[in-house]
């Protein structure tokens, strides 16, 4: 059987469906709707429709020469993702959920969120279609992510700040569970990622493997051969798997996934799932975690909120295992590096989760050298992590943004007598 | 012959027994490790010497999924205070070691992979334990655990929802053994002003399907509700009312609640 054939609920010995009882009915209504849209050409023809008029797909492919020079000169081409509407590859996942919400007849909406950029999705989604939209996001992200928490309430939806366990993407994912176990029958639970119980990660997988299959042919537009190496970075692994799938049974290319290594793979502080956890049990299925002996999950740690979980889908936790995918940590620094050289050599500012990958291939392309073509899933634009490159690079004008902060008009227009504004 | 079939459940004989008597069981949740090792058994203790028939002793855990906030933070605070779960076995050898009520273990899946079913399984049978409650388990995913808790002859409860299909509910009722775990209502754990009635209908549609030891959980936390459910259904589980006594008054105070409790009976 072709790798591009797996279905789910398993890869190998991961996936299945860990959940409540209470969940399995909507996860079988869940997985019927999907099969029948699936099959569904007024169905397929609907999302494409929306992918050419709202998300702006298909998405362009870049090279970047002047990046690849400092790559041991190979052939570097992105996969342009960063340009869809909302600015990620979320959105396509997110529009193709929506749509077997609607058939349904669901009128809520609920979604976790890291950094917020699958929040801002489904956000958008809901005020597309005329949905309620109620996102779950960790407090200690609602507070790095200010910015996207504000892009969720201006699309209409209500973020909800999870102050439970260790208050990030985990805990989040925790909560929307338990909301939807109480509000199954009005509510889909649109998971950002190719994580949790069966349906979600085959679905959410078939949802995003337009980019490769894209990518796949204006590669071979371009260059008229296949690429030798795939790269994209690995959180819950939903942008990889999207570009790795078209590629799957193609045995000339090599797959690399770049976790976030943090601080270092080797300390305490890192997401590196695949390279240093081990099997186990969570969110609905069973892959690779970070868990410590008694099999509690242990607190990951990244620059980047969305790579910033302690687990990873079950299909690359079994494409690792056979063999068929590379998995390598890559630094919060050695991210950040290569977020500033795009910048400045291609004049295109990467999000933060996929400068892990552009990190991995400025090490792949020295290793296989200037005659190589590698393809990069560029996942996300960086418009979102402006604030914390510009203290990472010592670049941010701290004082004219505090004054901007601070006062953005003149308080004693208002009227306030003491003339302060409490902050 | 297994395991399994040479020995009798003590939980479904604690239930039957209240049955036959003309009423029904009071099983009560603690957390291991809330507030702190002993104090958890302490109070399980203190339970049973207030009228519960069968403890459910919940292991913490970092992700509790069907946790609402009362139980939530109690397990979260036990993390924090060290639990290791070897504790959990502990508390079910001093515990067994005191009273006589059967006491199954309540705890989401991936601790007992980690550990190793197998080995889970023989340490909670030398510490005296009855079974498992497996929130998050469905009897499609269990096959390691019927295996072994056939070689062992540990009970396995698994959840029947409102939602479930008669196959699925068929199925949970195969697969238990001590009882059924039918939630009252779809949510997670959490005191709640009314029962659901959609617990009756459970009930019936179990005992249809050929159930005959059910017991209710979710949301129950008056003598009143324990009497209404025991109408209807084996046993009554109350958790998050019992968790909230031993937060703010100590053993003292949980002790009095599981006996105004018992007055449901």
């Amino acid at each position: 059987m072709a790798l591009r054939d797996e279905l789910g609920p398993y890869f190998g010995e991961y996936g299945g469906r860990f959940v409540p009882e209470s969940l399995i009915a909507a996860l079988d209504e869940l997985d019927a709707a999907y099969q029948a849209a699936r099959e569904d050409p007024v169905f397929q023809e609907e999302l494409a429709e929306l992918h050419r008029t709202y998300t702006g797909r298909p998405s362009i492919i870049t090279e970047v020469p002047r990046f690849a020079k400092h790559a041991g000169g190979a052939r570097i081409i992105l996969k342009r993702e960063d340009l869809n509407h909302t600015g990620s590859h979320k959105i396509n996942n997110v529009l193709g959920q929506a749509l077997v919400a609607r058939r349904l007849g669901k009128t809520r909406l609920i979604a976790e969120t890291g950094a917020g950029q699958h929040g801002v999705a489904t956000a958008t989604a809901a005020a597309l279609f005329g949905m309620e939209c109620v996102v779950y996001m960790g407090e200690v992200d609602t507070e790095r992510q200010a910015l996207n928490v504000a892009r969720m309430r201006l699309l209409g939806a209500t973020v909800i700040p999870v102050t439970t366990g260790s208050r990030t993407l985990k805990d989040a994912i925790n909560e929307a569970l338990r909301d939807w176990v109480a509000n199954v029958e009005n509510t889909h639970y649109l998971l950002g990622t190719v994580a949790g119980p069966h349906p979600f990660p085959v679905m959410v997988r078939d949802f995003h493997k337009i980019i490769g299959e894209e990518a796949r042919a204006q590669v071979l537009e371009l260059t008229g051969a296949l690429p030798d190496a795939v790269a994209a970075c690995v959180g819950g692994g939903s942008n990889a798997m999207g570009i790795f799938h078209a590629f799957l049974d193609d045995p000339s290319v090599d797959l690399y996934g770049y976790e976030a290594a943090g601080e270092g793979h080797l300390t305490e502080r890192h997401a590196a799932t695949i390279t240093r956890g081990r099997p186990g049990v969570l969110h609905g299925a069973r892959s690779y975690m970070l868990q410590d002996e008694d099999g509690q999950t242990i607190e990951s740690h990244s620059i980047s909120a969305g790579l910033d979980y302690p687990g990873v889908g079950p299909e690359h936790a079994w494409l690792a295992d056979i063999g068929r995918a590379k998995y390598l940590p890559i630094t919060d620094d050695e991210a950040m590096q290569a977020l500033r050289l795009l910048s400045l050599t291609e004049g295109i500012i990467p999000a933060i989760e996929s400068a892990h990958a552009l990190a991995g291939v400025i090490k792949l392309g020295k290793e296989l050298g200037p005659d190589a073509t590698i393809l990069v899933n560029l996942s996300g634009r960086g418009d979102k992590d402006m604030e914390t490159a510009g203290k990472y690079f010592d670049i941010l004008d701290a004082e004219a943004l505090a004054a901007e902060d601070v006062a953005p008009i003149d308080p004693s227009e208002l009227g306030m007598s003491d003339g302060g504004v409490e902050r | 012959m297994t395991a399994a079939a040479q020995r009798s459940s003590p939980v479904e004989l604690a239930i039957s027994t209240r049955r036959q008597a003309g009423s029904g069981a009071l099983i009560g949740y603690l957390p291991v490790g809330f507030p702190d090792l002993d104090t958890s058994i302490e109070a399980a203790v203190a339970l049973v010497e207030n009228g519960v028939d069968v403890l459910e002793l919940g292991l913490p855990y970092s992700d509790p999924v069907m946790d609402g906030t009362v139980i939530q933070q109690a397990t979260q605070a036990a993390l924090a205070g060290g639990f290791r779960l070897r504790h959990g076995f502990e508390a079910v050898a001093a515990i067994t070691a005191r009273v006589a009520a059967p006491v199954l273990v309540m705890t989401y899946w991936n601790p007992v992979v980690q550990f190793g079913v197998d080995r889970f399984a023989d340490e909670l049978v030398t510490a005296g334990g009855a079974g498992l409650i497996t929130p998050d388990l469905i009897p499609d995913e269990a096959g390691e655990w019927l295996a072994t808790s056939d070689r062992t002859g540990l009970d396995r409860v698994f959840l029947a929802a409102p939602s479930s299909t008669d196959a699925r509910l068929a199925q949970a009722v195969e697969k238990s053994r001590g009882f059924v775990y039918a939630v009252s209502t779809m949510g997670i754990t959490g005191a709640r002003s009314d029962v659901d009635t959609a617990a009756r209908g459970l009930v019936n549609r179990l005992r249809g399907v050929g159930a005959t030891s059910t017991c209710v959980g979710l949301g129950i936390s008056t003598p009143e509700q324990v009497r209404e459910v025991l109408a209807y259904a084996d046993g009554a589980i109350v958790g998050s009312m019992l968790v909230k006594a031993l937060q703010e008054g100590g053993v003292d105070a949980v002790g009095r609640a599981a006996a105004h409790l018992a007055t449901g009976k």
